[in-house]
């Protein structure tokens, strides 16, 4: 006997593949979005920013497909093993996406906001951050469409870097507006722009870790190191839901 | 996890191989069974999991042509080869449960008293009825049959036969009972309610199963072995097993991609 890469029951692999195919369609939109929305920002783009806002329900159609299809597979095939894994990964890695592109619309909206009022030079800036946060979903998608366990946990080391540019660009922005108390409305904006994006490369985090979970069969206990120091800087817990 | 600590091992098999005739069915197995858990055995038809539960309670003395060599003790006594244990008392100690429900055809009371009786355990009467009445409350049965104690047991549904079948293992004090396929035959309340029989067993005694239901095996054991062509391929913790086999063989055979 051999094992093949093909369960002898040929509807099942039929049913995992319709959830792969929708994890990575959900996955692509997002992408999408995300880098849509920051190229609205940029480009003080009301028209794209709309495109972004309005496309949000794609990828919600597309989570609960995945949550349909995940509980029918479970209850049908009662899976084991990696087939376990790549069901329950997939519903849960369905849910970050679903928050990255809640994040990027978001993100959408207040650059519609923003394009009413004067332009902040630190707009670049988040706008950078964004990239960063973009290559990061970017990556672990692909980290996980491919199975690839290693590049996972680069990314998820990647996150660091990412905290770190936002704490930095929290304090730039903050003094900005003491100096000028004119621009805290837009800077008000930018700021909760800069902690979406951040947040969304937190979502990409969890992706990786549920990949490598998927791959590997182990989970990751080891907790990271937190370098949001933002919320020293302002009394405001660091996790705020936006 | 309900379970604490490393169990101790109740048997242990140590390059133990089976011969049927020329043909080598078990080779090299180590394996030991902890005491207070369910092991399940799984591997595809032909595997050698049936042959290694038989070697525990030495069913195979009975095949002709079938030859035993290697180690197998109990409580760290020799089962097999010169001042091994008697088979006949071996049996007492190590029960077994078939795939058919097997009961004599005699009454539900005759079925559990045989063991007690051919062994001389307890005398007839009140000292007898208790036995009968505390085997058969162990294997759940009690409440469903005590009114009709004198009736055969073979008029009993198949669920019930097979718990009659426990209930006659149990009475003679068994402290391994090994089941081969107990639920194959059994419609799924009946394989329920011989679910729920295995996991309130396990405090008093020390559980091998032998099944080709992957879900029972997920469910009623705490260790799970997975044989393939007469050899152990991996054993773990029943929980590791069905999430994160350790190995490929295990995780096509489990997952239903053995071709």
């Amino acid at each position: 006997m051999t094992i093949g890469e093909q369960h002898i029951v040929k509807s099942y692999d039929v049913e995992l593949g319709k959830l792969g195919d929708a994890l990575a369609r959900m996955g692509g939109l997002a992408e999408t979005q995300l880098a849509s929305a920051i190229q609205a920002l940029e480009n003080r783009d009301g028209e794209l920013a709309g495109e972004v806002v309005g496309g949000d329900s794609r990828i919600d159609s597309l989570d609960t497909f995945i949550n349909e299809q995940a509980i029918k597979v479970l209850a049908l095939r009662a899976p084991v093993a990696d087939d376990l894994r790549t069901v329950v990964t997939a519903l849960k890695i369905a849910g970050e996406v679903e928050r990255i592109g809640d994040l990027a619309a978001n993100v959408a909206k207040r650059s519609l906001v923003l394009n009413q009022l004067p332009p902040v030079a630190q707009t670049r800036s988040v706008s950078r951050l964004g990239r960063l946060s973009l290559a990061m979903v970017k990556d672990v998608l692909d980290a996980y469409l491919g199975g690839d366990a290693e590049r996972a946990l680069v990314v998820r080391d990647r996150d660091q870097e990412l905290d770190e540019i936002h704490s930095a660009l929290f304090r730039e922005i903050l003094t900005y507006m003491m100096e000028d108390p004119r621009t805290i409305t837009p800077c008000s904006h930018l700021l909760f722009i800069a902690k979406n994006l951040e947040r969304i490369g937190d979502h990409a985090t969890n992706i990786a870790e549920m990949t490598h979970f998927r791959i590997t069969g182990k989970a990751l206990s080891e907790e990271r190191i937190k370098c949001d120091t933002t919320a020293s800087l302002t009394g405001m817990p660091g996790h705020d839901e936006l | 996890m309900p379970d604490q600590g490393p169990p101790s091992p109740k048997m242990t098999a140590r390059h133990l191989a089976v011969r049927y005739g020329g043909k080598l069915a078990l080779k090299d197995v180590d394996l030991d069974i902890a005491a207070g858990r369910v092991t399940a055995l799984i591997g595809p038809s032909g595997c050698g999991k049936s042959t290694f539960l038989r070697c525990l309670n030495r069913m195979n003395d009975t095949i002709p042509g079938a030859s035993v060599t290697g180690e197998v003790t109990l409580d760290g006594e020799p089962v097999y080869g010169q001042g091994g244990l008697d088979p006949v008392l071996l049996r007492a100690r190590v029960g077994m449960v078939f795939q058919r429900p097997n009961p004599f055809p005699k009454t539900i009371y005759d079925n559990v008293a045989f063991g007690p009786r051919l062994m001389g355990l307890c005398r007839e009467g009140a000292d007898m009825d208790a036995v009968v009445q505390s085997s058969l409350e162990s294997a759940g049965l009690w409440n469903e049959v005590k009114d009709r104690l004198g009736t055969k047991g073979t008029g009993l549904s198949g669920g019930q036969q097979q718990r009659l079948c426990i209930a006659r293992a149990i009475a003679v004090g068994p402290e391994v009972i090994l089941m081969d396929e107990p639920c194959s035959a059994l419609d799924p309340i009946a394989t329920a309610k011989i679910e729920e029989l295995i996991d309130s067993l396990r405090d008093h005694y020390t559980i091998v199963i032998v099944t080709h239901s992957m879900q029972q095996a997920a469910r009623v054991s705490q260790i799970t072995a997975f044989f393939h062509l007469g050899a152990i391929i991996e054993v773990g913790a029943t929980e590791q097993v069905f999430t994160a086999p350790a190995k490929e063989l295990t995780q096509g055979y489990i997952t239903g991609r053995f071709g």
